[in-house]
C-alpha cells in the first residue's frame, strides 16, 4: 500500500514510541495492543507492554469504569519498562480520553474517534462540554478521525449489519497506527485470517477496516509525517513475547520436567493469578494435574497431599488467598514437604484493588504464619524472569523439602517483554531422590526408617513416598521427635526442632548479590521484584546526567544473600523503592542495622522511571551537599 | 460377609504401629481401631500402599496407630489433603478419619466438595456428638439444648444429620455403623473400600469422658433389637427381635410400623443402588436422634465417574492430541522471532 501513496510524507526516524490504546472494554483494545506488539517484535524492536483492565467485567458501556487500556513501548535501544508517559494516546470514546488523558506526555499525539463524541457518550464520561473544541486538548497534538463512520463505510460491502460493523473499528485504529509507525501489513492480515478462521464475514470486515485505517493515514491530509523505529541491539537468538503469568506457569510446568516429577497445581480463581491456573490447565499433555479447589485452604491442602504423594506441588493465588493458606503453609513447614506457593500480589487490604499491583505481601510471606514458621521467599524481577524464578523456587523446595513462596505481582503478571529463549539443554537438573531404604537401626540392630533424620549438609529430611515398601511412616503437625518423627512434647526437642527448621531455611544456597551500575557510588538503590525495570532505567537516566548510582536487586528475600550486609555498608546511603510502606526496608534494617530509606508508592500503578529517578536524584543532591 | 477370594499377606498385627495408643481408657475409638486393623489383612492391600489422612481431634489421632503411611493434618482439611494425594496417586488406598467437629464444622466445606467430586477416598466420620480433644464443647451434631462448657444454658444450634449432609452433597456411597459392633464395622468399612469413588461412613462413637452414653439407647446390646434397623440390599426393611417392626414410605416420609399392621409388600424394600437419593435421604432422617429406631448399614452405593481416574483420562487424551511433553515446543507455542 505504501508504494501507491498519493502523497509523499517525510519518514522520520525516532528511537522509541510509547502508545496507549484506550477504549471501552468491548472495543478490543487488548487485542489491538497485542497485535501491534507482535508486529513490532518481529521487526526486532525491544518492547515492553502494560495492559490495564477494568475491575468490572462488563461495566456499563461508555463509562469511565469500563475503560480498558494497553500501553506498548517500542524502541531501538534496550528497555526495561513500558515507559512512564505514553507519547501517543488512541482514545476510542470520551470515557477513554477522560480516564487516560492525564497519562499522556505534554505535546503528545492524540488520535480520537470523533464519532464517539456525541452528547450521550460525553455525558456518560462526565464531560459537560465537548473536549474536542473547548480547549482541553490544547497542550496536545490532536488528530480527529471519524473512525466509526469510515469503518462502517469500509465494511458495508461485506454485508455486515450496521450494528456489527463498528466492532471492526479497533482494526481501523490498528491500521492507522501501523501506517504511522511503518509496520508491515501482512502479519496482521495473516493474524486476522487465523484468529477468525471459519468466520468469513468477520475476516472480511476486519481486513477491510484495517486497510481503511492504513489508507486513511496515507491519504487524509492531517498527519505531517510518519515514523520509523529501527531494531534494537538485542542479543541474537530466538525470542518470544511473554507476560509474567504465562512465564510463571511455563516455569512450573518445566520445573516438573527438570525434576522428573509429575506436576500438581491446586488453585482457587483470583485476580490477577487465575491465568496461571488457566495456562497450566492447558498443559495436561505434560502430565500436569490441575485442581480447582473449593477455596484457597483446600488448594494449599491438596498441594500438601500431592507433595506427600511425590508430586512437584504448586498452589497459586493472590493476597487474600495467601492469607487463607497461612495455616496450611505452617503445616507444610512442619511436615517438611516441598511445595511452591505463587502469590501474585495485588492492592489491599481486603479486596482492595484486584487488578492493580502492590508489593505489600512481603511481611505476610515472611511472617504470616503462627509461631516460628520460616520458609524461603523469592521474587522475579521481570516478566521473563518469572520463568526462571519458578524453576529456582522448585529447586529450593525440592532440595530442602520446604514450602517456598514466590512473590510476583499484578504488574509482572500482565506486562510482557521479549524473552530470549533459553537453551533447553542448559536448564538445571533439579531432580532429587526419594528414599527407598532404611536409614537407621533400632536397639536390636534391625534396619528402620527415620523420617526426620536429616541430610547433614542441607538439613533436608528424606522424602519417602507412599508405595515404598518398608518405609511406612506418619507425619503430622504435632511436634515431632528429631530423627524418628514420633510425637514429642519434650522441651529440649521442641527447641531443637525450632532451631533446625530455622537453620535449614537460613542455610539455603542463595547466590551473592551483584552490584549493577557504579560500584563506587555514594548511593545504592536496593530493590526487589517488579521494581527492577524502573530502578534500572532510573539509574541509567541519572548516570546519563552525570551521577553515580549503584543498584542491588534482590531475587532471594529469605534467606537474604550472604554478602548483602557487607555490600550495603559500602554506601553512604541506601534507598529502597517499594510499592508498600517500607517492608523490605524494615527487614534489612532489622537484620543489618543499616538505615535503609524508603521510597514508597501504593497507588496501584507501578513506579515510573521518572518517579524513581527524581526521588533518587533528590537524595544524591542532599549527599553532595553534605 | 468375609471375602474368601483374597489370601491375606498380612496379619492384623502388621497394621499396628509401634506408637502407644493414647485415647482415654474406654473410648469408642479403640474398638474402631481394632476393627480396622482386623479388617485390613482381608482387603488384599499392603500397608505401604495405604495412607490414613486425618485432621485434628481425638479421632484424628488414628493415623499414628496404623502401620501404614499417614498424614495427621490440620483441623478440618483432611478431605482436601486426601483429594490432592488421591489425585496425584490414584494407585493408593486413601482413608480419611475425623470427628464430627473436624468434618462438619471447620471442614464441612471440604467434606461436601470431596464427596460431590467423588474422588476415591474413604471417609470415616467418628461421630461422638461432642468436641472431645478440646474437652467437651457442643459440636455440629450435638442435640439442641445440650449443656456443655460453652453452652451452660443449653446449646441453641440445630444439629446436622451427617448422612443427610453427605446425601445432599451427592455422595455416591453413604453408610452408618457403630463402635459397639465390630463385625458390622468391618463389613461396612469393607464395602466402603470396595466402592469406586468417595465413600462416606458415619461411625457412632462413644466419648466416655465428655458425652458418655450418647448412643447407648440404640447401640447397647439390649437396646439394639428394638432400636437399630439393619439395612440389607433387596430386602424389606424390618427390625425387632422377631421382625415385628418395619419401615414404610408414608407420602415421602419413612415411618416405623408394626409389621402386623401392614402387608409385607407395603414395607420399604431397601435398594442401595437407587440413583434417586430421596429414599436414602428419608431413611437417613428416620430417627430424630440416637434414642429411637435408627437405620444402620449401607444407605446408598451408586456408580459415578471417579474423579482421579477421570483426571488421568484427561491427561491421556491431552497427550494423544497435543503430543507428550516437549519443553522446546512449549516455549515456542506463542510464536517466536529471530534477532
Ligand atoms: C484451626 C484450629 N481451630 C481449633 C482447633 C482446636 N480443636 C482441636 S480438635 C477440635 C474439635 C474436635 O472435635 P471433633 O472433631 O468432634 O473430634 P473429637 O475430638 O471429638 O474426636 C478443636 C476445636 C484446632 N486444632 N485448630
Ligand atoms: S476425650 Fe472422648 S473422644 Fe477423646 S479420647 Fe477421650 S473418650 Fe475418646
Ligand atoms: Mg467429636
Amino acid at each position: 500500500m505504501t508504494d501507491t501513496a498519493s502523497r509523499e510524507l517525510p519518514l522520520q526516524e525516532i528511537d522509541e514510541v510509547i502508545i496507549r490504546f484506550a477504549g471501552d472494554s468491548g472495543d478490543g483494545m487488548q487485542l489491538t495492543g497485542d497485535q501491534f506488539t507482535s508486529i513490532s517484535a518481529a521487526l526486532g524492536n525491544d518492547l515492553s507492554t502494560l495492559p490495564e483492565f477494568p475491575a468490572e467485567i462488563r461495566a456499563p458501556q461508555g463509562t469511565l469504569a469500563g475503560v480498558s487500556a494497553f500501553q506498548v513501548r517500542i524502541s531501538d535501544f534496550v528497555i526495561t519498562t513500558p515507559g512512564d508517559a505514553p507519547t501517543v494516546l488512541v482514545a476510542m470514546n470520551p470515557a477513554a480520553l477522560k480516564a487516560q488523558l492525564h497519562n499522556l506526555a505534554q505535546g503528545g499525539a492524540l488520535i480520537l474517534n470523533t464519532d464517539a463524541f456525541n452528547d450521550r457518550n460525553l455525558e456518560k464520561a462526565g464531560y459537560s462540554a465537548n473536549p474536542l473544541d473547548d480547549g482541553t486538548l490544547d497542550d496536545y497534538r490532536s488528530y480527529p478521525v471519524p473512525m466509526s463512520q469510515i469503518t462502517r463505510d469500509a465494511v458495508a460491502e461485506h454485508g455486515v449489519k450496521p450494528r456489527d460493523a463498528e466492532r471492526s473499528k479497533n482494526f481501523f485504529a490498528l491500521g492507522l497506527i501501523s501506517w504511522m509507525y511503518t509496520r508491515p501489513v501482512e502479519p496482521t492480515l495473516e493474524f486476522i485470517n487465523t484468529k477468525f478462521r471459519g468466520r468469513e464475514q468477520v475476516i472480511n470486515a476486519n481486513t477491510a477496516a484495517f486497510k481503511a485505517g492504513y489508507n486513511f493515514g496515507e491519504t487524509a491530509e492531517i498527519f505531517e509525517a510518519h515514523y520509523e523505529v529501527k531494531p534494537a541491539p538485542l542479543a541474537p537468538g530466538e525470542y518470544t513475547n511473554v507476560n509474567g503469568n504465562t512465564a510463571l506457569a511455563w516455569g512450573c510446568v518445566v520445573a516438573g520436567q527438570l525434576a522428573r516429577l509429575p506436576v500438581f497445581l491446586g488453585s482457587y480463581p483470583i485476580t490477577p493469578a487465575s491465568d496461571i491456573l488457566h495456562e497450566m490447565s492447558l498443559k495436561k499433555n505434560f502430565g500436569v494435574r490441575t485442581f480447582q479447589a473449593e477455596d484457597e485452604i483446600a488448594a494449599a491442602a491438596s498441594a500438601v497431599g500431592a507433595a506427600f504423594g511425590g508430586a512437584l506441588a504448586f498452589t497459586s493465588t493472590s493476597g487474600p488467598g495467601l492469607a487463607l493458606k497461612g495455616e496450611t503453609l505452617s503445616l507444610a513447614v512442619s511436615l517438611e514437604l516441598p511445595m511452591v506457593v505463587l502469590d501474585i500480589q495485588r492492592g489491599g487490604p481486603s479486596t482492595g484493588l484486584p487488578t492493580k499491583p502492590e508489593q505489600a505481601d512481603l511481611m505476610m510471606a515472611m511472617y504470616g504464619r503462627h509461631s516460628e514458621s520460616p520458609l524461603p521467599v523469592v521474587a522475579p524481577r521481570s516478566p521473563a524472569d518469572c520463568f526462571d524464578i519458578a524453576i529456582e523456587a522448585s529447586r529450593i523446595a525440592l532440595k530442602y523439602r520446604t514450602p517456598v513462596i514466590v512473590l510476583s505481582d499484578g504488574y509482572l503478571a500482565n506486562s510482557s517483554e521479549p524473552w530470549l529463549l533459553p537453551d533447553v539443554d542448559e536448564l538445571p537438573d533439579i531432580g532429587v531422590d526419594f528414599a527407598t531404604g532404611f536409614n537407621g537401626t533400632n536397639e536390636d540392630g534391625d534396619g528402620i526408617f527415620l523420617p526426620y533424620l536429616r541430610d547433614p549438609d542441607t538439613l533436608a529430611r528424606p522424602w519417602a513416598i507412599p508405595g515404598t515398601p518398608g518405609l511406612m511412616h506418619r507425619v503430622g503437625g504435632i511436634e515431632k521427635e528429631d530423627g524418628t518423627g514420633n510425637i514429642s512434647y519434650e522441651p529440649e526437642n521442641h527447641q531443637l526442632m525450632i532451631d533446625l527448621r530455622q537453620a535449614k531455611v537460613d542455610g539455603v544456597d542463595v547466590p551473592d548479590v551483584e552490584v549493577a551500575g557504579d560500584a563506587d557510588a555514594d548511593l545504592v538503590v536496593l530493590g526487589w521484584g517488579s521494581t527492577w525495570g524502573a530502578i534500572d532505567a532510573a539509574a541509567g537516566r541519572l548516570r546519563d546526567d552525570g551521577h553515580r548510582v549503584a543498584h542491588v536487586h534482590l531475587r532471594h528475600l529469605n534467606p537474604l544473600p550472604a554478602n548483602l550486609g557487607e555490600v550495603l555498608r559500602r554506601y553512604r546511603a541506601v534507598v529502597c523503592p517499594e510499592m508498600n510502606k517500607g517492608q523490605l526496608c524494615d527487614l534489612v534494617r532489622a537484620k543489618y542495622l543499616i538505615d535503609v530509606e524508603h521510597i514508597g508508592k501504593i497507588d496501584g500503578v507501578p513506579f515510573t522511571t521518572g518517579e524513581v529517578a527524581s526521588a533518587v536524584r533528590q537524595r544524591l543532591e542532599e549527599l553532595a551537599g553534605s | 460377609m468375609t471375602d474368601t477370594s483374597i489370601t491375606p499377606t498380612t496379619q492384623p498385627g502388621d497394621w499396628a504401629s509401634d506408637q502407644e495408643v493414647r485415647w482415654c481408657p474406654g473410648c469408642g475409638d479403640y474398638s474402631i481401631l481394632t476393627a480396622m486393623r482386623m479388617l485390613m489383612p482381608s482387603l488384599g492391600t499392603e500397608p505401604h500402599n495405604t495412607v490414613f489422612v486425618s485432621g485434628i481431634g481425638c479421632a484424628a489421632r488414628f493415623p499414628y496407630y496404623m502401620n501404614s503411611y499417614g498424614v495427621h493434618g490440620i483441623h478440618g482439611r483432611a478431605p482436601a489433603i486426601a483429594t490432592g494425594l488421591a489425585m496425584a496417586r490414584p494407585d493408593l488406598d486413601v482413608w480419611v478419619i475425623g470427628g464430627d467437629g473436624d468434618m462438619l464444622s471447620i471442614g464441612g466445606n471440604h467434606l461436601i466438595h470431596a464427596l460431590r467430586r467423588n474422588v476415591k477416598i474413604k471417609v470415616l466420620l467418628f461421630n461422638n456428638q461432642i468436641y472431645g480433644l478440646t474437652k467437651g464443647q457442643f459440636s455440629p451434631t450435638s442435640e439442641v439444648g445440650k449443656v456443655t462448657k460453652s453452652s451452660p444454658m443449653g446449646s441453641l444450634d440445630a444439629p446436622f444429620n451427617p448422612l443427610a449432609v453427605a446425601l445432599g452433597a451427592e455422595a455416591s456411597f453413604v453408610a452408618r455403623t457403630h463402635d459397639m459392633d465390630r463385625q458390622h464395622m468391618m463389613d461396612t468399612f469393607r464395602r466402603a473400600h470396595e466402592h469406586d469413588g468417595a465413600a462416606f461412613v458415619e461411625v457412632f462413637q462413644n466419648c466416655n469422658v465428655f458425652n458418655d452414653g450418647a448412643f447407648e439407647g440404640i447401640t447397647k446390646k439390649q437396646n439394639r433389637d428394638a432400636n437399630l434397623i439393619p439395612l440389607a440390599h433387596g430386602e424389606p426393611i424390618r427390625f425387632g427381635a422377631d421382625g415385628e417392626f418395619g419401615v414404610i414410605d408414608e407420602s415421602g416420609c419413612a415411618r416405623v410400623v408394626h409389621t402386623a399392621d401392614v402387608s409385607t409388600d407395603e414395607l420399604l424394600t431397601h435398594d442401595e443402588t437407587k440413583h434417586d437419593p430421596s429414599t436414602a435421604f428419608m431413611l437417613a432422617r428416620l430417627a430424630r436422634g440416637p434414642f429411637e429406631p435408627t437405620p444402620i448399614g449401607v444407605f446408598r452405593a451408586v456408580r459415578r465417574s471417579e474423579y482421579a481416574m477421570a483426571s488421568t483420562r484427561q491427561l491421556a487424551a491431552a497427550q494423544e492430541k497435543q503430543g507428550t511433553a516437549d519443553i522446546a515446543q512449549l516455549l515456542r507455542s506463542r510464536g517466536t522471532w529471530y534477532v
